[in-house]
């Protein structure tokens, strides 16, 4: 049996699946139900400063898209972070923690851009006995017009700078939790790295809008007749996240800091994705707030199960395995020559890889063969694009084949190139160099 | 039509030889992947499912079912087996239709449950094709247990307390396991000989021996097992058929069902194996409906079953009586049988319509005759005399809470010790309860 137990930041936990800061961490209730669902730990919901909580609205706060027969793909929120009392939160969290030692208790800080505000909050939350803190930078509504969330997170020397802050006035382990809305992500990472965190998690939510009422004409969730744009999550913004996580695990500036992956995990397939290519652990919201905390039992058995089949033996084994993968497009290999190939007995001949080609790309598919339905590559034409195989609706049906080195490729009549030739050494790129070695 | 299937009487070779496997094709052939991801992805992982309650053995299928859906089905095998160690069998045989999927929500919402019996099918055959093992033995406990009855119960039971570090005697009045799965389950849902190699899987657990040959009541007494092992647990089901007392019953060509299929069961070539040109079937369960689509794909011209209630008070599920109408079987309802007539073989059966006063079956005097040169009786199995010591209520062991039996020391369950509800499922639920509950009360 794999070992699945996780060390993150010096935090261990039985098991790399922890739950997001959100509302399925806001409370003892929740928590010790997950707890004894299996989850490894969690994010407690962030905190504000202490006084007033922060009011939620009282209409929906959620919109979402949807396949056809209604299977969740993507969730908005427009809600804020925690709005019952600092006080009561701290309470139950070192109850929680107490009840809970092998499990991992982090909690999420949000508070103003001021020192005095983060020192406070701090002191508070060690005496709780957790495990670390998150700092929430990554809020994207609500809590950014009010100079936190978000409006920390898009500029990098706030980042910097209220990260140091914790990094002085706490002992516990600082996790900087990153927000997507930002064009080079490495950016407010660096920044977290530059002040003294331990590690980065993310990725928070994308701003968004799911719909707009075509009767009211309002955005979706619609309060009153009015919307505003909230925060996107769940299976939809998985790869965005993945390649977000990617682009930090392979920045030779950020030095292997720990990454904590969010944004979509659902099946333990999500979670070992996010674990090839550098984090190392994963946290999960949508999936719980739409299936319940029951879905660990399914994580643990798959990921386990994958990795004795492949004899991995511990998360390490597979933790930033991808990375080296991850490439910048100019050291693609341009002499890997595919044509696409349809398995005549597997095809259905609904024709969608004909049209796609036809309409919208290189008219390598015909449509007939002898007066007869029937739906083959022409090789001469195939530029072995994929297109035809994301449109297939039969799975395996088209494969990508690759050539062998010497063969003629009837497209460009040459014969495919043996070895390795990119961008940065071809004739056509006006800034090609030589060859390196 | 070939010669031999217009020859009258019970004759062998009716069909094409390459008819035989053609009709004796696996029912509901495995799902491909394709298929199993399609039909997982419309599991709404419910709160509480209702399939988990209907299923006896509780099986937690929204999670094999997400395991499925997440390319794990070695990890939805296992969450299967854990509850239901004949997993696979039940995934072929249990009547989905009036268990889980009878009250899967999207039955109820659009009258088109999601295919859990399949599913489960995908899953371990799966498994069985990897020949994983799931369960190991806890430590030895040194306590020995004596299993009598080789069938879905009493292997449930055996393997749930080898599990638990106890060593198992079994003792089988027959020279082959499986009981029913083996002798009595339609051929088409149970292909390939899988009774043989689901029981030789799951005895790799080890701890578990089998004595063939060895029935209760001749060749081992209960005293003597109460004495020599630490606790007894009697499956040994339902051994004979209960016979047509009619005028006429005892002619050539009159058959018990159950014999008809188990010698089909056991049947090596099946082009060997007679029947009749015109059969009647007497009976309105799975033992009736079975004999009659089977008689069917053996190549009789006309089969005709014959039920003495009406339709809704049949035992065989609607899906079942769906199945013998679509193999071209006739069913007549409420009508009895009073007389079987021939010179020497039999060559009619005479009925005698009946109506329904209640719960009351009421002749009406009306007859008809149905030509039959072989009537295959299915009117329910009785108990052949088990040990004097037990108690026996309804046709069945007496049995109280987690199925301890009249006797201290001794556990009962499966077709034994159930009047009605006779499921393999239901059997394997027996067997486990009756282990947890050993395991309890050896153990403390
Ligand atoms: C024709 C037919 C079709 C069926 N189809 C289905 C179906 O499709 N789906 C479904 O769910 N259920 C079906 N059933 C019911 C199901 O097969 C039984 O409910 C189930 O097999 C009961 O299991 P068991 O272990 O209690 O008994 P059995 O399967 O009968 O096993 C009892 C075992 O005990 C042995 N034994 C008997 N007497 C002694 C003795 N004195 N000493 C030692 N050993 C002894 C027997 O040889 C046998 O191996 C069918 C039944 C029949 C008859
Ligand atoms: C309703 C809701 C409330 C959230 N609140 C917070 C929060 O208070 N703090 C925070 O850091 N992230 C919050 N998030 C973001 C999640 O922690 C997580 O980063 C995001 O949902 C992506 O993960 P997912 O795709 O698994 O849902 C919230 C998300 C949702 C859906
Ligand atoms: S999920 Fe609960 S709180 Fe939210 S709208 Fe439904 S019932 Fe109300």
């Amino acid at each position: 049996m794999a070992d699945l137990s996780s060390t993150f930041v010096g935090i261990k936990s039985p098991n790399p699946f922890w739950l997001a800061s959100a509302p399925p961490t806001d409370k003892a209730y929740n928590v010790t139900r997950a707890f004894r669902a299996g989850w490894g730990g969690v994010v407690w919901k962030t905190l504000g400063e202490d006084g007033p909580p922060v009011v939620n609205v009282n209409g929906p706060r959620y919109g979402a898209i949807w396949s056809g027969d209604r299977r969740l793909i993507g969730l908005n929120n427009i809600e804020l972070i925690t709005d019952r009392p600092l006080e009561l939160n701290l309470r139950e969290i070192k109850q929680v923690k107490r009840d809970w030692p092998d499990r991992a208790v982090v909690v999420s800080l949000m508070v103003p851009c001021l020192e005095e505000a983060w020192k406070a909050i701090l002191g508070r939350v060690e005496e709780t006995g957790a495990d670390g803190v998150e700092l929430n930078f990554g809020c994207p509504h609500g809590m950014s017009e009010r100079g936190m969330g978000s409006a920390v997170g898009q500029v990098p020397e706030y980042v910097e700078m209220v990260t140091r802050w914790c990094k002085a006035n706490t002992r516990m382990p600082v996790i900087v939790k990153l927000t997507p809305n930002i064009s080079d992500i490495r950016n407010p990472a660096r920044a977290a790295k530059n002040g003294g965190a331990d590690a980065v998690s993310l990725i928070n939510t994308i701003n968004s809008i799911t719909a707009v009422d075509l009767d009211s004409f309002a955005p979706e969730p619609t309060i009153d007749g009015k919307g505003s744009h909230g925060g996107y999550c769940g299976p939809a913004v998985k790869p965005i996240a993945l390649n977000m996580v990617a682009e930090l695990a392979r920045d030779p500036e950020m030095e292997h800091l720990p990454i904590s992956g969010i944004g979509g995990v659902t099946t333990w397939r999500d979670a070992a994705e996010f674990l090839a290519l550098g984090a190392t652990n994963v946290q999960v919201c949508t999936a719980v707030m739409t299936y319940g905390f029951r879905i660990v039992e399914e994580m643990i058995s798959g990921l386990s199960n994958w990795m004795d089949e492949k004899g991995h033996k511990t998360l390490d084994d597979v933790i930033g395995r991808a990375v080296p993968n991850v490439t910048k497009w100019e050291y693609l290999n341009l002499n890997y020559v595919t044509k696409a190939h349809i398995d005549q007995e597997l095809c259905i001949k609904c024709g969608r890889c004909h049209i796609a080609c036809e309409d919208t790309s290189h008219q390598a598919i015909m449509a007939q063969k002898q007066g007869v339905r029937h739906f083959e590559v022409m090789d001469d034409e195939c530029v072995g694009c994929n297109l035809c195989v994301n449109v297939c609706p039969v799975e395996d049906c088209i494969t990508m084949v690759p050539m062998a080195p010497g063969s003629m490729d009837p497209r460009t009549k040459k014969p495919v190139a043996p070895g390795y030739a990119n961008w940065t050494t071809h004739p056509n790129n006006p800034g090609a160099v030589e060859a390196a070695d | 039509m070939s010669g031999e299937q217009v020859r009258s009487g019970i004759a062998s070779g009716r069909l094409e030889p390459a008819q035989y496997a053609a009709n004796f094709a696996d029912l509901h052939p495995v799902l491909s992947s394709h298929e199993a991801r399609v039909e997982a992805d419309r599991c709404y992982f419910c709160h509480d499912a209702p399939c988990m309650t209907a299923c006896p053995t509780h099986i937690d299928i929204p999670m094999f079912i997400r395991q499925i859906a997440s390319s794990n089905p070695l990890g939805a095998a296992e969450t299967i087996f854990s509850e239901n160690i004949f997993g696979g069998m039940c995934a072929r045989v249990c009547p989905t239709e009036t268990l889980c999927e009878e009250v899967c929500v999207r039955e109820i919402a659009e009258g088109k449950p999601v295919k859990i019996g399949q599913l489960q099918r995908f899953a371990t055959d799966a498994a069985m094709a990897a020949n994983k093992q799931f369960f190991a033995r806890a430590a030895a406990t040194g306590r020995k247990i004596a299993v009598v009855g080789a069938g879905p119960a009493g292997l449930s039971c055996g393997h749930r307390l080898a599990m638990l570090g106890h060593l198992v005697t079994v003792y089988e009045k027959k020279d082959k396991p499986g009981g029913l799965n083996e002798f009595g389950i339609a051929a088409y849902k149970a292909v390939d000989n899988f009774a043989q190699a689901e029981v030789e899987w799951l005895l790799q657990i080890g701890g578990i021996s089998i004595e063939y040959g060895k029935a209760l009541g001749r060749d081992v007494a209960l005293d003597r097992l109460r004495a020599e092992y630490d606790a007894v647990f009697v499956a040994i089901g339902l051994g004979a058929a209960r016979a047509l007392d009619i005028p006429g019953a005892e002619l050539d060509g009159v058959d018990s069902a159950l014999d008809f299929i188990s010698r089909l069961r056991q049947a090596g070539d099946l082009s060997a194996l007679p029947v009749g040109r015109e059969v009647v079937v007497i009976g309105g369960g799975m033992t009736a409906i079975d004999a009659a689509v089977q008689a069917k794909l053996l190549g009789a011209r006309s089969v005709t079953l014959v039920y003495r209630r009406d339709r809704s008070r049949m035992p065989a599920s609607v899906f079942e009586q769906d199945l013998a109408a679509a193999h071209g079987v006739h069913l007549i309802f409420n009508a009895n049988p009073v007389a079987v007539t021939g010179a020497g073989s039999t060559e009619a059966v005479t009925f005698e319509y009946t109506s329904q006063d209640g719960e009351r079956l009421v002749a009406t005097g009306e007859t008809f005759s149905v030509a039959a040169d072989q009537v295959l009786v299915a009117i329910g199995q009785v108990m052949e005399a088990g040990p004097a010591d037990l108690a026996v209520a309804d046709g069945a062991f007496v049995r109280s809470e987690h199925n301890r039996s009249s006797l201290a020391g001794v556990w009962v369950g499966g077709d034994c010790a159930r009047s009605g509800d006779d499921l393999t499922v239901s059997a394997v639920q027996d067997g486990k309860v009756a282990a947890l509950s050993i395991h309890e009360s050896l153990m403390g």
